[in-house]
């Protein structure tokens, strides 16, 4: 009786393995008609499907738009369930707010809808530069996860300072274009009557944001999104709220001058990249998740960029 | 010479191959008994050459574009017995031979870095070739970055803006003692490897094939490079000014195209 039990409770725990990421993948009513599924502060693995970023949806009147499609195919069908238990109207637009695999990878789920794909004007070629290598990367990562993945490059784009409307009927949606912060090639989704923005990774809250574009550029950005009158934000990592948005810019903000400042000081005497990784920003290691993964690269990338000031 | 060149390209172009039929980001096979032929034929290469020889990089690439890469001699260089070239090779990259470091008995001693892309888990080596043509290695295993960086640059126009655009970094010289110094050059540094979908070919490769580092017209440091050397190749190295004179670094790409930047001392 006791060994069937422990079969029985073996099989259990094997069938909650397996399923666990399906069972668990839910979204969570940001607003009135805006849900967000909350990334995991991991880095990818097969275990946790790649969703690590946040991703969701927006329903209008007409139809819905996707933002950020997951860090997986898989995860970008478990999005596109999510989808539709909430609402039998079609999904037009697929955007993608900057070229990370934790944002695109769940692009194929959604072609079955046809949407049209909307990035950033920069966000084509960055996919092109970067695809064969995350090809390779993200299949060995992933594992069955992975299978399905495609990479759609988007057929709309949006150009820096000419941002565009998009309408789900009765819900005007404003993307905005930035230069080089994150990436090259961020775009932010505004819900106009929620007032509720999506940052996409301009905004990271609690992991370690991590530098793939320029230090000068992303805070200068961030000082941007400081002055916006908005009522929710939706990082791309971390709580969505009304409430941490605004901390979450501190935090970020102060993050980076201290990797500036201290930067700076070892370009002017000569110091090395190996110099500034063993010392710079080390105080700032209990603020953040994923300190240890992420600091070193933030401090070797912003290093080459301070180099040509 | 241009044997060399052709066997290069034969083995690129068999990595290439092997790359896309395994299609495994980190080989299974070491490539290092077939590169070492290719390389340098059958010439022995003593390797652990701890006693003369540093090299130095981090154990995780922290980003995959940008890779410190250190290389010091244990034993100074004098007229007589000094370190000729050192060679870099990159086991698991596109294009594995990644620098070429022709070397002045002048420099004194040997302390030179550079940044290197890394595609992957690998083996990073150098091999110092002796004035009397004999070979020592050292190697360190640098494991893949991690997440999202690739070895593609991060803002591709900002680097073809300033394409060109050098700089010579020193902290303040002292004749007779020694200096680092530092050669940064702006340039994107193309592999070749990437797609531009807008046109729907591959980018030419369009990268720095050497850099010339002069003092008084006198060579201290030519590098040949590759595709390997990150975007905006940087060199630093260490010398000894015996008297007062002039560095000055020449940079040669692809396309022909010759950029300059000089310094008195």
């Amino acid at each position: 009786m006791k060994t069937l039990s422990n079969i029985l409770g073996l099989l259990a725990l094997i069938f909650l393995t397996t399923s666990c990421a399906d069972e668990n993948y839910s979204v969570t009513e940001v607003t009135n008609g805006i849900f967000y599924h909350q990334g995991i502060d991991e880095d990818a693995t097969e275990q946790n499907i790649g969703a690590i970023a946040n991703v969701g949806f927006i329903i209008g009147e007409r139809c819905v738009a996707i933002i950020d499609s997951g860090g997986s195919y898989l995860e970008g069908t478990y999005l596109r369930r999510e989808v539709k238990k909430h609402t039998d109207l079609p999904i037009c637009y697929v955007i993608n707010t900057h070229v990370h695999p934790d944002h695109i990878l769940g692009n194929a789920a959604f072609k079955v809808d046809s949407p049209q794909f909307i990035g950033h004007e920069k966000l084509p070629a960055a996919i092109a530069a970067r695809q064969e290598y995350f090809a390779k990367t993200f299949q060995e990562i992933l594992g069955k996860a992975y299978t399905g993945t495609e990479f759609i490059s988007p057929s709309l784009t949006v150009s820096v300072e000419k941002p565009i409307k998009i309408d789900l009927g009765n819900r005007i949606l404003t993307l905005t274009a930035y230069s080089t912060s994150h990436t090259d090639n961020d775009l932010t989704v505004l819900d106009n009557i929620t007032k509720t923005l999506w940052t996409g990774d301009l905004l990271f809250i609690n992991r370690i944001p991590a530098l793939d574009g320029s230090i000068n550029g992303w805070l200068k950005t961030m000082q941007q999104l400081q002055t916006m009158d908005l009522n929710f934000v939706i990082p791309g990592h971390g709580k969505a709220g009304s409430d941490e948005w605004q901390q979450g810019l501190i935090d970020q903000i102060r993050y980076f001058t201290i990797l500036r400042t201290g930067i700076r000081d070892i370009i002017s005497n000569m110091g090395t990249i190996d110099e500034a990784t063993e010392t710079v920003g080390l105080q700032e290691a209990n603020n953040w998740e994923l300190f240890q993964q992420y600091h070193r690269r933030n401090i070797t990338a912003s290093f080459v960029e301070l180099e040509w000031e | 010479m241009s044997s060399r060149i052709f066997n290069l390209i034969v083995i690129s172009f068999s990595l290439m191959s092997f790359g896309l039929t395994s299609y495994a980001a980190t080989p299974t096979e070491p490539l290092w008994p077939t590169l070492k032929v290719a390389y340098f034929g059958d010439k022995v290469i003593e390797e652990d050459a701890n006693t003369l020889l540093v090299i130095e990089a981090p154990k995780r690439a922290e980003d995959a574009a940008i890779v410190p890469i250190t290389v010091k001699s244990l034993v100074p260089q004098t007229a007589d017995k000094y370190i000729k070239n050192i060679h870099i090779v990159i086991d698991n990259n596109p294009e594995p031979y990644s620098a070429n470091f022709h070397l002045s008995p002048d420099l004194g001693l040997i302390d030179i870095s550079t940044r290197m892309r890394v595609d992957q888990y690998t083996f990073v080596r150098a091999i110092a070739e002796m004035n009397d043509g004999s070979l020592h290695m050292v190697s360190r295993f640098v494991k893949a970055s991690g997440g999202c960086s690739a070895p593609a640059g991060k803002d591709a126009a900002a680097a073809l803006a300033r394409l060109g655009k050098m700089q010579i970094r020193m902290r303040t010289p002292t004749v007779g003692e020694p200096v680092q110094a530092q050669v940064i050059i702006s340039h994107p540094n193309y592999n070749g490897l990437q797609f531009d979908q807008a046109s729907r070919r591959y980018i030419a490769a369009h990268y720095v094939k050497n850099i010339n580092i002069t003092y008084n017209d006198e060579s201290l440091i030519s590098v040949d490079t590759g595709i390997s050397v990150s975007e905006d190749p940087s060199v630093r190295f260490t010398f000894i000014p015996k008297v007062k004179g002039t560095l000055k670094a020449n940079v040669t790409d692809s396309q022909g195209q010759v950029f300059s930047e000089q310094k008195d001392i």
